[in-house]
């Protein structure tokens, strides 16, 4: 096919396809070490897992537009300061039992998973929780019992009652409050978070 | 001629009577992605029905992971269809073929029963491992994971020693070379961490990688052989084609996979990357439309299966639009950053997964039918004119694009009341799921989904029944043979 110009001619293209898809993959394997290096926890916008012994506010940072998560002075869990390990586990026992009990097939969290209830990212801080020495109990007692304990918000939908133990309810609270922490860059824009102290 | 009916699938390679039965569990799998989508969508409207029982979360983990697997098992079935063929030569393992679709199938079964039965367990990895990963559209447990990996190993076995046997083509090496991706790909989601933005990170490898890239490809290379037989179009205008499409594909979608690391801990570069490359990402799917639109314009629309075309054409739109142009209305980040999360995600993803790949899996149903059933006329003046066929194709369709478009309703309404107004907050996010906009757009949905369910009752009973009272051969094959050649 000496009448086909070199750029329509198949083997320019397959060239070509096979440059650009090597080029893009370098690329991404290059940002992926990076990405990997900024999202262990502990480093720069993911918490360490002791941050659940520490208040956890939400501000805005004039400079980046947004709010970002603010670590405070100490304020333990359930009343209690744990080692990394401890919290390490706490948080992972909290993110399995998130797993276990399929809560992303009802819920998104940083954004991903199904639409049929709220976005827990932000559960932690969210003024659902009527003030912030009460939160920590009220979400256990409601994680243990949701069906009773929902609130409704003058509707029908309801979270079923996944039996949750008590060990598990907390350790989700751990986890919930970790995750408060990451930073988003923003997501979701304009939230409005439980009134914190300092607010007043 | 009834001889010949009964006889047909002797008529059949080995490669593509394994594709039969690979095609068989993928349709009652699509039957199952209805089944669960309208019990999940009921549930919206109805939030007490079946509540304790078969609760949102686990039909809407039927629901999707049906969809994922009869894609997959579409797909798989495709290229045994094709490959015998395309390579000029028998599967090299076809007993090992067997078994892997046999280890396939009775993971999935066993996988389903423990789904709905069991639902969920106590928060330790042995959950993870023997009941439900909790990660959305990669829920199966772990044990069923190395299942997959196993079975796809078989599969690219089978695929890459038929090519080396037989002979290469450029269909052949890109799909081999993907299948190497699509294989790779799915380990990187097959591990637990504790920190979600690491599992996230790398879930969108699986999810991402998969779905914007790789599966892009693979029905690419349907497509390209799709087209030579539909339309007989030239082997080398479309291999051309193919690797124009994989250069736009995977230039734009590899790093497009940023787009889904604007709000998951991630550093901010990505807000830039991803929004550059996902906005990209549509080009590849407009050369699909052009390609497939000039090849059929070329040809006439003649074809000796217009079922088939008919449905690479409703691809070729379909994942423009579904996938493409519904992908890019919120992909970059300064609206996503209201949109992520909401019905507007649905609405995309309905689209998109049906219009990309729905659609050309039920394309090449219709080309495995034309030849089980001797390679009769699947083209102009059917028997009853084709009707069945017809109705089907308007009514999935319709169906679909229907409950796209209410969702993007309820989706809007969402965005606005929950993140624009409300500030994102819970009571903010149930003002909008009760909003009488929100909620008309749910009842739209639920119809369009009962319209998509009677499509798809219609297409398996065309699938059963198309062609059987047909005695005309099939009108262009010897042209169609000319140019695969």
């Amino acid at each position: 096919m000496s009448n086909v110009p070199w750029w329509a001619s198949e083997d320019f293209w397959r060239k070509t396809a096979i440059w650009v898809t090597a080029g893009m993959a370098v690329v991404l394997i290059v940002l992926t070490f990076d990405t990997v290096k900024v999202i262990t926890a502990g480093h720069s916008r993911v918490p360490a897992y002791e941050v659940i012994n520490k208040r956890i506010y939400y501000r805005m940072n004039t400079k980046r537009q947004f709010q970002e998560p603010v670590i405070g002075e100490d304020a333990p869990l359930f009343g209690k300061m744990l080692s990394p390990e401890e919290a390490q586990a706490m948080v992972s026992h909290g993110k399995m039992t998130l797993q276990a009990r399929n809560c992303a097939s009802c819920h998104t969290i940083l954004g991903n998973g199904a639409y049929y209830a709220p976005d827990l990212t932000k559960a932690w801080l969210d003024p659902a929780w009527a003030g912030e020495g009460a939160r920590e109990m009220l979400m256990v007692k409601f994680l243990m019992d949701p069906t009773t304990n929902a609130r409704g918000y003058g509707g029908k939908r309801r979270m079923p009652n996944l039996h949750l133990t008590e060990e598990e309810a907390k350790a989700v609270v751990a986890f919930l409050k970790w995750t408060s922490a990451i930073d988003t860059s923003g997501f979701p824009r304009n939230f409005t978070p439980i009134l914190q102290e300092g607010d007043l | 001629m009834s001889t010949a009916k009964l006889t047909g699938s002797a008529a059949l390679g080995g490669g593509q009577r394994l594709a039969i039965k690979y095609f068989v569990v993928a349709i009652v799998l699509f039957g199952a992605q209805i089944l669960f989508g309208l019990l999940a969508g009921f549930q919206y409207l109805q939030p007490d029905f079946l509540y304790g029982v078969v609760d949102f979360s686990v039909n809407r983990m039927v629901h999707i992971n049906a969809m994922v697997v009869w894609m997959l098992f579409g797909f798989i079935g495709s290229i045994y269809w094709l490959i015998e063929e395309e390579s000029g030569t028998e599967v090299v393992g076809l007993a090992l073929g067997n078994l892997g679709f046999w280890l396939f199938t009775i993971a999935v079964a066993i996988v389903v029963v423990v789904y709905l039965v069991i639902q969920t367990g106590p928060g330790t990895i042995e959950s993870i491992w023997f009941i439900n990963e909790g990660r959305e559209y990669i829920e199966a447990p772990r044990w069923a994971d190395v299942g997959i990996v196993v079975c796809v190993l078989i599969f690219f076995y089978n695929v890459a020693a038929t090519f080396m046997k037989g002979r290469w083509t450029g269909i052949g090496g890109v799909l081999v070379l993907d299948l190497v991706a699509v294989a790779g790909m799915y380990l990187a989601g097959m591990f637990y961490s504790p920190n979600l933005s690491m599992d996230q990170f790398w879930w969108w490898w699986v999810i991402h990688l998969w779905v914007e890239a790789t599966w892009e490809v693979l029905v690419g290379c349907i497509m390209a052989w799709g087209l030579i037989k539909t339309l007989g179009a030239r082997r080398q205008v479309v291999t051309t084609w193919l690797y124009i499409e994989v250069a736009l594909m995977l230039g734009s979608g590899i790093l497009g996979l940023g787009h889904h690391y604007f709000w998951i801990g991630t550093p901010e570069y990505w807000l830039t990357v991803g929004g550059f490359f996902s906005a990209l990402e549509p080009v590849p799917l407009v050369a699909m439309v052009v390609h497939a639109v000039y090849d059929s314009g070329v040809h006439r629309f003649k074809s000796p299966n217009h079922p088939a075309l008919a449905w690479l054409i409703a691809h070729a739109f379909g994942n423009f639009f579904g996938a493409g142009v519904w992908g890019f209305m919120h992909t970059l980040p300064q609206v996503n950053i209201y949109t992520h999360g909401t019905q507007w995600s649905a609405s995309h993803g309905h689209f998109a997964f049906f219009g990309a790949y729905a659609t050309m899996n039920i394309a090449v149903f219709y080309l495995a039918a034309q030849k089980w059933r001797g390679n009769v006329n699947f083209g102009g003046g059917l028997v009853d004119n084709g009707w069945k066929w017809k109705w089907s194709l308007g009514l999935l369709n319709g169906g679909v694009l229907g409950m796209v478009m209410a969702l993007l309703v309820s989706g809007y309404d969402q965005v606005f009341i929950e993140r624009a107004l409300e500030g994102a907050t819970w009571a903010g996010f149930f003002k909008a799921q009760y909003s009488v906009w929100y909620l008309q757009g749910m009842w739209w949905r639920q119809l369009f989904g009962y319209m998509t369910a009677a499509g798809f009752f219609l297409l398996v009973w065309d699938l059963m029944t198309i062609g059987v009272r047909e005695t005309r051969p099939a009108a262009f094959h010897t042209e169609v043979a000319e140019h695969a050649a």
